[in-house]
């Protein structure tokens, strides 16, 4: 008979009756994997090996040779390419603090505040969680075109900030605070704002660490701002210059490590961040359900 | 009354403090965006001259004269669509819910590699896939199943319109364990162990009929939080075809989907206003599947 306490959810600690899940996890999460092994193996690799005949999968004498190529390289050409990385770290720093920002001011005012127009931003933000941003690119050109944002810096910035996906979350995370908590605030005589900073800021920190990652992960990655935006090279960032080194790529063996130091670089900053806040995430993602 | 009414006002103007800088980039980026598309797809623009008013042509134009996409890109779509969407939600859920019969520490390394190709960018994996599938004797896969025996000469896989929309899918699915793979996951890890048991007192058999009487139902909106992601995330991805094969359009049209033929139209073509009746198309269809999945999971009070 199926007990109930043979299949629990949730288990403190392993059993052998987990071995099946075990299995099909690992033999997946092993071929999930292959191509981000790949990635690595493929950066460390001299170039004798990138051009042997047949290709080995695995790396055998590592070097980082790939990686002084990739800063050399472009040092030659114009523009450094350490030029595309500053542009991006501070333009994912900008998006990250302030679209975090933003969203939990809002959230807090979504959830906790009364005002007329409440229920109208709530809803017009939940169906923008069904909007596709690529499909209205052509008139957002010319918006930011309007606001002189192109060939600026801010241009990568002030359009993306406005993610539904955080606002929506941090409002569901606000929910879970008991109104109580804020009232007697309030007949303290705090400030919505001080209760905003002291009360609110602390508790949703799960939800604005989960907000956080997926704005770094949007602007880290983001290659359109650059490519429809930017005349200027300079301004443009280390994402959009990954696509100029993966052009033809297939016939540019030698450009194949340097390409994967890059995909590399692009690549470590998110996994190293999920590292820290994956507990985090999922605290905040059990409050994400739609109703 | 005068009391009253400035208090109200207070009242608006501090919320208005908290949410101003959310509606403000909100409103210029997204909502203008929209009703701009919507605008312009009522007429003909090439970006020098300004719009010219042509009624519903451009849409009567998608449905009577376009060839391209009603041969190649709506198929493409429905098809790519079809198998990534409800493919990759499923399997969404089905590795969320192995992950929750597992402790928590090996849970979270787990987690951690499923999760992981869904975080990469775009442009950083089109080096692996390009380098995977490349289509010469040294390319990996060619390699690999020429050592095997399986094929003869190399395949061209990403110029090749036969398997370009297979690769396209393939590597689509691989990715797709995103941010509504992580709420299912909360969502599965957060039920009440008391259903369990009282379901198992009702006469639930196996473990089948926990996750289809049990789980699901328990975790409707989580469910419908990863669908609506699903849905976006699977016309958002059509992308990958031209990155794959380095051109708009795809080879023969083969893996054209429709973002690329907006791209096409938009920023090749220089037609905006066509561009934008096929954007316009692409929200309604993505709005209405989305719809269709609240009906799906909506809570019924």
């Amino acid at each position: 008979m199926n007990s109930f306490h043979g299949n629990k959810i949730n288990p403190t600690r392993i059993h052998r009756s987990q071995l099946k899940y075990y299995l099909f996890l690992i033999a997946l999460s092993a071929f999930m994997l292959l191509p981000i092994v790949f990635m690595f193996s493929q950066a460390l690799k001299p170039i004798n090996e990138l051009f042997l005949y047949p290709p080995r999968f695995f790396v055998e004498n590592p070097t980082l040779k790939n990686f002084l190529d990739l800063f050399n390289v472009t040092s030659v050409t114009v523009i450094p390419m350490t030029r595309f990385l500053f542009n991006s770290v501070v333009v994912t720093g900008c998006v990250v603090f302030l679209s975090i920002t933003i969203s939990a001011m809002a959230g807090f005012a979504l959830s906790k505040l009364q005002f007329k127009s409440k229920k109208l931003i709530f809803e017009a933000n939940v169906i923008a969680l069904m909007f596709v941003p690529a499909a209205i690119a052509i008139p957002r050109y010319f918006i930011v075109d309007t606001l002189g944002l192109t060939d600026n810096l801010l241009g990568h910035i002030i359009p993306i900030l406005a993610m539904p996906v955080g606002l929506f979350l941090i409002k569901q995370f606000v929910d879970q605070i008991p109104n109580e908590l804020i009232q007697s605030a309030s007949i303290d005589g705090a400030t919505n704002f001080m209760i905003f900073r002291k009360i609110i800021i602390p508790v949703i920190m799960p939800a604005m660490a989960t907000v956080a990652i997926l704005a770094f992960q949007m602007a880290w990655n983001n290659t359109e701002t650059s490519e429809i935006y930017m005349n200027n090279e300079t301004l443009r960032t280390f994402a959009f210059y990954m696509t100029t080194l993966t052009g033809n790529l297939e016939n540019r063996v030698a450009g194949q490590g340097i390409a994967a130091a890059a995909a590399l670089i692009m690549f470590v900053p998110n996994l190293i961040i999920f590292i820290f806040m994956q507990s985090r995430v999922i605290d905040t993602m059990a409050h994400s359900g739609l109703k | 009354m005068k009391m009253t009414m400035s208090k109200n006002m207070r009242r608006e103007l501090e919320a208005l403090f908290f949410v101003w800088p959310f509606v403000l980039t909100f409103t210029l980026f997204i909502v203008i965006p929209v009703i701009v598309a919507i605008y312009l797809s009522f007429t003909y623009f090439n970006t020098v001259q300004a719009p010219e008013f042509i009624g519903l042509k451009n849409y009567v134009n998608l449905l009577t004269q376009d060839n391209v996409f009603m041969m190649y890109v709506l198929p493409n779509t429905f098809k790519f669509s079809l198998i990534v969407g409800p493919g990759g939600y499923i399997l969404s859920f089905w590795l969320a819910w192995l992950l929750a019969q597992i402790p928590k520490r090996s849970r979270s390394v787990l987690t951690l590699i499923i999760y992981s190709p869904s975080m990469t960018a775009a442009v950083a994996m089109a080096v692996v896939w390009l380098v995977v599938f490349s289509g010469d004797a040294a390319g990996y896969l060619n390699s690999f199943l020429l050592s095997l025996g399986v094929i003869n000469e190399p395949i061209q896989w990403t110029q090749s319109p036969h398997y370009l929309m297979y690769i396209m899918i393939a590597v689509t699915l691989w990715n797709s364990m995103g941010v509504g793979f992580l709420a299912m996951l909360a969502g599965i890890l957060n039920i009440n162990q008391e259903q369990y048991e009282a379901g198992y007192i009702d006469g639930i058999k196996n473990r089948l009929q926990e996750v289809w009487y049990i789980t699901i139902p328990s975790m409707k909106p989580q469910m419908l939080f990863g669908a609506v992601m699903a849905v976006v995330g699977t016309f958002q991805a059509g992308d990958i075809g031209v990155q794959l094969s380095g051109a708009n359009p795809t080879p023969q049209y083969s893996g054209q989907v429709i973002i690329n033929h907006i791209q096409d139209y938009g920023f090749i073509r220089y037609d905006m206003g066509y561009a934008s009746a096929v954007s316009v198309v692409l929200l309604i269809i993505v709005y209405g599947l989305s719809k269709i999945c609240w009906r799906l999971f909506a809570e019924k009070d």
